[in-house]
C-alpha cells in the first residue's frame, strides 16, 4: 500500500515555498532558457552581450590563474607572464565588446518596454567595470602601479573617498580587485542577463503592442 | 507619451513576451561558441602581443639614477614645502584639501591614512642607523632644536640647493644649514643601499603590504613624474588614457582626462574635485538615460534601428500590402 | 628576467598624435577605429538564417 502524497497548496511550504513560487512565476524554465528568438533579432549588432560575456569568463579565467600564484609571480616566471597578457587582452576586448554593446543597445532605445533595470544594471555595471579594471592597474605592482596609484589619489582625495579607498595601499587594493570588486560585477551581470531572460530582446519600434508585458515589472 | 499608440497587452510574468513571428535558436552554442572564439583572440593576442611590465622604481633606484634630486626632496620634506607633507587630508591636517565650491569634501574624510613626512620619511629610517656617531650627533642635534630653528636650517638649504649648480650638494654656497645637510647625505646613503625601502614599508610591522609611505616620498621627488613623462603618461599629455610603450591603454577614459585639457579646469586648484563632480553627474545621466526626455528620444530620431531591424521592416510593410 | 619574447615587442617608445588639444596614442587610436569599424560591419553586414517559422 502505498502512501497517499499530499497535494500541494498556493499557500504551502512557507518562506521555501513562496520563494519558489515567485522564482518559478518571474522566471520560467522556458523563459531562463529558451530556444526559441523573436524573428527581429536577425542583425551582427546582437552578438556583442554574449561575446562580451565571453570576454569576461576569460578574464576571470586567467585572473583566477595569476590568483593561484600571487601578484609578482607574473614577474618572474614566463608563464605567469603569459597569463597576465591573456589577462590583459582579455580586459581590452571586454571593454571593445561592452561598448559597442551599449551603442547597440543605445540606438535600438533597449529600455522601453519596461526594460529599464536592464539599462541601469548594465549601465552600472560598465562603470563598475572601469573601476575594477583600474584595481586591477593598481596591483600590477610595476611601475604603471606606481604612477598610476599617485596620480589617482589625488582625485579620489578632493572628494574625501582617498580616506576610505587608499589606492597606494597595495594590499587593500588587491583585495578590491580579486574578490570585492568582482563579487559586485558578478552579481550586476548576472541580474543583467537575467533581466534580459525575463523581458525578451526589446522589439523593435512601432512593434512595441504585438508584445505582452508582465503589471509587476519595474518600468 | 503619446496616447494614440497601441499599448502592450498586460499579463500575468509567466505570459509575457512577443508575440509575433519567432524562430528556433540555440542559447548554450551560442555562448559555447563566444567563448571558444573569445579564447582563440586572448591566446592569439597574448602570444603576438604579449603585455608591458616596465620595473617600479624603488628609491634605492631612484637615488642612485638622481642622487641630487633624491636630496633636494629630502630637505622638502624636512621643511614642509613638499606635496606631502603640505597636502592636507586624508595624509595630515597641514592644507585643507580641495573643494566643491562651498562643499569640503576632502576635509569630511578626515584624516585617515596619518603621514608625517619629516618624521615618518627622514627623522625615523634615520634613527635606525647605527654605528654612524655623526649622523647621531646631527639627528639630536635637530630633533633637540626648536621647530622655529628646524625651518630656518632646512629652508636655508633647500634655497641653497635650488641655487647650486645642477642641485649638486657639493656646490652649495656656504650657509647656515645646521645639520641638515648631514641628515640629508645620510638618507641618501641608507637609500642607496636599499635600507630606505624597507624602513618606509617596515613602519606598520614585519608584513609590510601599505606602500602609502614610500609611494608618497617617491611621487615628492621629480624622478617618478619625468619618468613618467616619458612614457606619455603626465596629466596634460592625456596621461590616463595611455600605458607604457605602445600598448593600447584605457581608451575608456578618455571623456574623464579630456576635461582636465581644457578651461576652466586648466586654471583651477580644484579641477579634480570639479572634474570627479562632472563625471559623476555625467555617469548618472548615463545610468539614467530611460528617463531623460529628449536623451531617451534620440535613438528613435537619429534612426540606427531602421539598419539593424530592416529584415522586420521589410517584411511587416510586405504582411501590411 | 625569464619571459617568453611576444611575436610582437610593443615596449618600444609609443607613437603619439596631436590635433590642438586632443594627443592620442597610436595604439589607443587604433582600438577606437576598430571598435567603429566592428560596429558598422555589425549595422551593415547581412545576417544569416532567416528561417522564419512560427
Amino acid at each position: 500500500m502505498t502512501a497517499t502524497p499530499i497535494e500541494p497548496t498556493a499557500e504551502s511550504g512557507g518562506w521555501t515555498g513562496a520563494l519558489r513560487r515567485r522564482l518559478v512565476r518571474t522566471l520560467p524554465p522556458d523563459k531562463l532558457l529558451p530556444d526559441r528568438q523573436p524573428s527581429y533579432v536577425s542583425s551582427w549588432i546582437y552578438v556583442f552581450g554574449v561575446l562580451t560575456i565571453a570576454a569576461l569568463g576569460w578574464v576571470l579565467i586567467s585572473g583566477t590563474w595569476l590568483a593561484l600564484a600571487g601578484p609578482v609571480w607574473w614577474h618572474t616566471s614566463a608563464v605567469g607572464h603569459f597569463v597576465n597578457s591573456m589577462h590583459l587582452w582579455g580586459v581590452e576586448l571586454f571593454f571593445f565588446f561592452m561598448v559597442i554593446h551599449l551603442w547597440g543597445k543605445f540606438f535600438m532605445a533597449a529600455w522601453r518596454g519596461r526594460r529599464a533595470l536592464t539599462w541601469i544594471t548594465g549601465a552600472v555595471a560598465f562603470l563598475g567595470s572601469i573601476g575594477t579594471a583600474f584595481t586591477g592597474y593598481l596591483v600590477q605592482t610595476n611601475f604603471d602601479s606606481q604612477w598610476i596609484s599617485t596620480q589617482a589619489k589625488d582625485g579620489l582625495n578632493s572628494v574625501g573617498v582617498g580616506a576610505w579607498f587608499n589606492v597606494l595601499n597595495t594590499g587593500q587594493m588587491l583585495l578590491w580587485h580579486v574578490l570585492l570588486l568582482p563579487l559586485v560585477l558578478g552579481v550586476l551581470v548576472v541580474a543583467h542577463v537575467l533581466l534580459v531572460r525575463r523581458h525578451g530582446v526589446v522589439p523593435p519600434f512601432g512593434a512595441e503592442s504585438d508584445e505582452k508585458v508582465s503589471g509587476d515589472d519595474v518600468d | 507619451m503619446t496616447s494614440t499608440k497601441p499599448r502592450p497587452e498586460v499579463v500575468a510574468p509567466a505570459e509575457t513576451g512577443w508575440t509575433g513571428p519567432t524562430r528556433s535558436y540555440d542559447l548554450v552554442k551560442e555562448f559555447v561558441i563566444a567563448t571558444l572564439v573569445i579564447g582563440l583572440l586572448v591566446i592569439g593576442m597574448a602570444v603576438l602581443l604579449g603585455s608591458p611590465d616596465d620595473q617600479a622604481i624603488s628609491l634605492q633606484g631612484w637615488a642612485n639614477a638622481d642622487p641630487n634630486g633624491f636630496v633636494a626632496t629630502t630637505v622638502t620634506e624636512l621643511d614642509g614645502t613638499s606635496t606631502s607633507a603640505g597636502y592636507g587630508p586624508p595624509y595630515n591636517t597641514a592644507g585643507t584639501g580641495q573643494q566643491l565650491g562651498p562643499l569640503h569634501l576632502a576635509q569630511a574624510g578626515g584624516v585617515r591614512a596619518p603621514v608625517d613626512p619629516a618624521n615618518d620619511f627622514v627623522l625615523t629610517p634615520l634613527r635606525s642607523v647605527t654605528g654612524d656617531p655623526g649622523l647621531a650627533a646631527a639627528l639630536t642635534t635637530y630633533t633637540s632644536a626648536s621647530a622655529d630653528q628646524q625651518a630656518k636650517w632646512s629652508t636655508a638649504y633647500d634655497t641653497a640647493l635650488s641655487n647650486a649648480t645642477a642641485n649638486d650638494p657639493a656646490k652649495v654656497k656656504p650657509g647656515d644649514y645646521g645639520p641638515v645637510p648631514v641628515l640629508a647625505s645620510s638618507l641618501l646613503r641608507l637609500a642607496r643601499s636599499g635600507g630606505l625601502d624597507g624602513a618606509l614599508t617596515r613602519q606598520s610591522g614585519f608584513y609590510g603590504t601599505d606602500y602609502t609611505k614610500p609611494l608618497l616620498f617617491l611621487a615628492d621627488g621629480q624622478y617618478l613624474a619625468s619618468r613618467a613623462d616619458d612614457q606619455h603618461l603626465s596629466g596634460d599629455q592625456w596621461g590616463m588614457m595611455n600605458e607604457t610603450g605602445n600598448y593600447p591603454g584605457q581608451a575608456w577614459l578618455w571623456l574623464y582626462t579630456f576635461w582636465y585639457q581644457v578651461p576652466p579646469f586648466t586654471h583651477t586648484g580644484n579641477a579634480d574635485a570639479w572634474i570627479w563632480a562632472l563625471m559623476a553627474v555625467l555617469s548618472l545621466l548615463l545610468v539614467l538615460v530611460p528617463f531623460i526626455p529628449g536623451l531617451r528620444d534620440l535613438p528613435r530620431l537619429v534612426g540606427v534601428h531602421r539598419l539593424i531591424w530592416r529584415d522586420y521592416y521589410r517584411s511587416a510593410a510586405r504582411t501590411k500590402k | 628576467m625569464n619571459r617568453l619574447a611576444a611575436a610582437i615587442d610593443l615596449n618600444t617608445p609609443g607613437n603619439y598624435l596631436h590635433w590642438g588639444v586632443i594627443q592620442i596614442s597610436l595604439a589607443n587610436l587604433v582600438v577606437i577605429v576598430l571598435m567603429i569599424v566592428v560596429f558598422l560591419l555589425a549595422l551593415f553586414l547581412p545576417f544569416p538564417g532567416r528561417r522564419r517559422d512560427k
